[in-house]
């Protein structure tokens, strides 16, 4: 194997690696005060949020509100999943609706 | 969300066997969509240089999909090593929260497991798993069947992009490409329980936008969310609860 490259997998893999073990390890041995965990409750939906929003409306670097399909995509997949909450029939949906809104828009 | 979990009887402890299974039919989704990105990650890494072994050992060890298509297009691109090095670092930086995320849910057990668990973390298998916590126990085989099937279907879809080289049509045609958005979607409106974590997800959004258009880079995810947290906090006081 070529030694750079070998030394940016081993480096990103460990630089990687300590985000994600540090705090579920050191934080798990003491007590957390209460703002803490409240502020962490607030994490799951925050980071999803930030995590979907981009995806819809920013396409190839690029911001996008009409003809995007990633965006009208997402209407009837949040409303299946708010309808059904079951996660199998939103990506079902949600796929489908990509494959007709793309040939539709063309792209 | 998976039809069974709802007629487990409660009062019975699963079994190890059984979570595992859990965990493994909970990671389906990630499948579908890592199958697509994972494929064109092995032919990009392909591209910029990397043999087939390499293509697939980075999967292994480093396992960070935005990461790895950053590291694998700097490289071909001669980027030196350490730049490359810190560079993903930064973009993997967000991983510390969803580390401290599970510590209310996980801290019971052993740190042993707890660092092998860490390192398997992907914005997707976070997300799956602490929605999951959110109204069931934790459970270290449903953690690892979730976490190992994620991950066995990143590696085998680096292998088959970095074998072929080249892409099989287009994965978007078939849908693939909403995947991924569509399990978030399905995700968020579950973590939605009131008007507080609402407000707290509309604001995450639109910051996220923002600093995503201004800033390029993957800081938006990372930035977002603790400005959103930190300010549902902050306003907790003013909003009532429902």
């Amino acid at each position: 194997m070529d030694k750079q490259i070998l030394t940016i997998i081993i480096g990103a893999a460990l630089v990687t690696y300590f985000p994600r073990m540090l705090p579920l390890v050191v934080l798990s041995r003491t007590r957390l005060p209460d703002v803490f965990l409240r502020w962490l409750s607030y994490i799951p939906a925050a980071v999803l949020a930030a995590l979907l929003a981009p995806s819809l409306v920013i396409v190839e670097g690029r911001f996008m509100l009409a003809n995007n399909p990633y965006l009208l995509a997402a209407i009837p997949a949040t409303l299946v999943a708010i309808k059904t909450r079951s996660m199998a029939l939103t990506i079902i949906t949600g796929m489908v609706a990509m494959v007709f809104l793309q040939s539709w828009l063309n792209i | 969300m998976l039809p069974h979990e709802k007629t487990m009887p409660s009062t019975l402890s699963p079994s190890t066997i059984t979570l595992f299974i859990q965990g493994m039919q909970a990671a389906l989704p990630i499948v579908i969509g890592y199958l697509p990105l994972g494929f064109a990650y092995g032919v990009l890494a392909r591209e910029a240089g990397l043999s087939l072994a390499e293509t697939v050992l980075m999967s292994v060890l480093v396992y960070a999909g935005s990461g790895q298509f950053i590291a694998v297009s700097l490289l071909g691109s001669g980027v030196t090593a350490a730049a490359i090095i810190m560079t993903v670092f930064l973009v993997n930086l967000r991983h510390l929260l969803f580390s401290a995320s599970f510590v209310p849910h996980l801290r019971r057990f052993n740190p042993v497991f707890l660092s092998m668990v860490a390192a398997q973390i992907t914005d997707e298998t976070f997300a799956v798993a602490i929605n999951h916590y959110s109204n069931h126990e934790a459970h270290l085989p449903y953690h690892f069947g979730l976490n190992l099937t994620a991950h066995a279907a990143w590696i085998t879809a680096s292998f088959l992009g970095g074998l072929t080289g080249d892409l099989i049509g287009d994965p978007s045609r078939y849908g693939f490409n909403f995947a991924l958005p569509a399990m978030f979607i399905i995700l968020l409106v579950m973590q939605l329980k009131n008007k507080k974590t609402l407000l707290v997800a509309l604001m995450a959004a639109v910051f996220s936008v923002a600093i995503a258009v201004i800033w390029p880079g993957n800081w938006n995810i990372i930035v977002a969310t603790i400005l959103a947290a930190t300010l549902g906090v902050i306003l907790e006081p003013w909003i009532s609860k429902s």
